[in-house]
């Protein structure tokens, strides 16, 4: 695939992906039953034939329930995840490009701002904002913009140095053309890698806020909600709360197997 | 060569107290957004517009913002937390009596997890490529790339569930022995323990690696020195900057641990008084909280880089 040998666990990795994309994609078609209802008298049942994952804690079917969720905690963290990667990097080139007082003033605020543990940024920012949607992808995607922002930066400050990107600014293109053609094609391998490992990063706060109670709110569910409402079965082992962390394992999991398992052509970060 | 030293350290702490300060500015303005007038909330709906301008005044909420941030920021240099909106209570009083919870914690935790965490990534490193190399950095990997409150769930239905040797919830009310107190720190600490030390193995191990892959430590190798030798006398002592500097920023993870921990356990701790703070929008209790956690971070942040600044031989005097 794209002239590399990708090995095993890559591919193990990629199916994985691509299961759950489809998963994400086609959930309403897939559920066997519907999310809200009640199908079950046994509350955190045991897996069975016809609930292949058990029942929750009003008698719902988990799988419906984590086919469903995949939609929510994929959707939110893709769409955070794709706002800090391109805030990032297009701040990042320009100020690689620009340099002097504009440069240093915005490293200095993102330094500033990163230097805030994530989990109580997003406490902070939730008690502030609330948890609407929109809200916790506005609030995910500013917490790791930063990141992003100084992953590009430094990259694309080497390759500002390049005779190449000098001979197209004496020739006057514009910071754009410059950006666009010259800068951005030999940054996007490890932005792209990058742009991986943060959305793990964001699936894992999404989670986490969510498991606590401030993320995504009923009757909405993604994988960490899931884990949270069925929290009183862990006494009794349920699947109900085991699958919605493993469904959360499988994704991140299998995002950093791929990458790491990434020809070192595309992944190299210091490129 | 000691003032260069005295120099950077008294950067480092200058860029600390900047840090701070924006954290108060980010802390101050992300709590202005909240939609709704307090006051109102406050008073409830029977509230005479009197009362609610009254209580306006007295709260300085009709200031404009940035004088509002000033006499904030006043307020908690002289130890003036405010009143929690909920229950009326002062902020000081119900942090006092959370804030010495958490620190125990940390504490044990940090107690636990240094040694274990040391051991293991330094045996690890020199092993490297063994069986028991790649077992300790799948289990490390494994534990990083999943969220705290699965490794902790996963804990309590190992050691709890299965094994039934634990109480899955704390409670601290009934503490009376050794052995009891013991039985309550156990699943938080064994949780803590797991997410903090899988970044130190890391590090450490990584730490440890490079050293041992330098041309001094090739050197005593061919020298004929023992195994033994070239790891504790040549590599250590080089690699101790990186492995403490390791150590103090993966305790800075012990923070993002505390808050699940803290929740899943129902431990009576600073970091669940923020959750439910940030649940009843505890405006006042939330910004003392967040200042206590970012103050604590910096600091361990802080204390890496002054460590490794110290563990440069090159700057000491």
């Amino acid at each position: 695939m794209f002239g590399f040998r990708v090995p095993l666990p890559s591919l193990i990795g990629l199916v994985v992906l691509l299961a759950w994309a489809v998963v994400a994609i086609a959930a309403p078609l897939l559920v066997p039953y519907s999310v809200g209802e009640i199908v079950d008298f046994d509350i955190f049942g045991p897996a069975t034939d016809q609930f292949w994952f058990g029942t929750d804690y009003l008698g719902r079917d988990v799988f419906s329930r984590i086919l469903m969720g995949a939609r929510v905690t994929i959707g939110i963290s893709l769409a955070a995840v794709t706002l800090a990667v391109v805030a990032g990097v297009g701040l990042g080139m320009l100020a690689a490009l620009l340099g002097g007082k504009f440069d240093s003033l915005l490293s200095r605020f993102f330094d500033a701002l990163s230097s805030i543990p994530n989990k109580l940024f997003a406490l902070v920012a939730v008690a502030g904002g609330g948890s609407s949607i929109p809200m916790l992808i506005a609030i995910l995607a500013l917490i790791y913009t930063p990141g992003s922002y100084r992953f590009a930066r430094s990259l694309a400050v080497n390759i500002n140095a390049m005779d190449y990107v000098i001979v197209a600014r004496l020739r006057g293109e514009s910071f754009f053309y410059l950006a666009r053609a010259e800068i951005l094609p030999n940054i996007l391998g490890p932005v792209l890698t990058d742009f991986g490992l943060r959305f793990v990063f964001i699936v894992l706060l999404l989670s986490s806020l969510s498991f606590l109670g401030l993320g995504v709110q009923p009757p909405l569910a993604d994988w960490g909600a899931l884990v949270r409402e069925n929290i009183g079965g862990l006494p009794f082992g349920a699947p109900a709360v085991i699958l919605p962390s493993l469904a959360i394992a499988s994704l991140t999991i299998a995002v950093n197997i791929t990458i790491d398992n990434l020809p070192r052509k595309i992944r190299d970060r210091s490129a | 060569m000691r003032t260069v030293l005295f120099q950077l350290l008294v950067g480092r702490l200058a860029i600390g107290l900047a840090t701070l300060f924006i954290v108060a500015i980010v802390v101050f303005s992300a709590t202005m957004l909240l939609p709704g007038d307090v006051v109102e909330v406050l008073l409830g709906q029977a509230a005479t517009p009197e009362a609610i301008a009254g209580l306006r005044t007295a709260m300085h909420l009709d200031d404009p913002a940035p004088v509002r941030f000033v006499h904030w920021l006043m307020g908690l240099l002289q130890g003036d937390l405010g009143q929690s909106y909920v229950n009326n209570l002062p902020v000081a009083d119900l942090i006092a009596s959370r804030l010495p919870n958490t620190l125990r914690l940390a504490g044990v935790t940090a107690a636990i997890a240094i040694p274990l965490s040391l051991f293991l990534g330094i045996t690890a490193a020199v092993m490297r490529g063994t069986p028991y190399d790649r077992t300790v950095s799948i289990l490390t990997v494994a534990v990083i790339s999943v969220p705290e409150f699965m490794t902790a769930t996963l804990a309590v239905l190992f050691f709890s569930v299965w094994l039934g040797w634990l109480p899955a919830l704390s409670h601290l009310n009934h503490v009376d022995s050794i052995g009891d107190m013991m039985r309550v720190y156990a699943m938080p600490v064994i949780s803590l323990t797991f997410v903090v030390s899988a970044q130190m193995i890391r590090m450490t191990r990584a730490g440890v690696i490079e050293t041992l892959d330098s041309p001094y430590a090739e050197m005593a190798r061919l020298k004929g020195a023992s195994p033994a030798r070239v790891v504790l006398r040549h590599a250590l002592p080089n690699a101790l900057g990186p492995i403490v500097n390791a150590m103090a920023l993966s305790l800075s993870y012990l923070l993002g641990g505390v808050i699940i921990v803290e929740t899943i356990f129902n431990y009576p701790g600073i970091a669940r008084l923020m959750v439910d703070a940030v649940a009843t929008r505890d405006l006042p209790l939330i910004q003392s909280c967040a200042m206590i956690f970012c103050v604590g971070y910096l600091i361990l942040v802080m204390l890496a880089d002054i460590v490794a600044l110290m563990a440069n031989p090159k700057l000491r005097g």
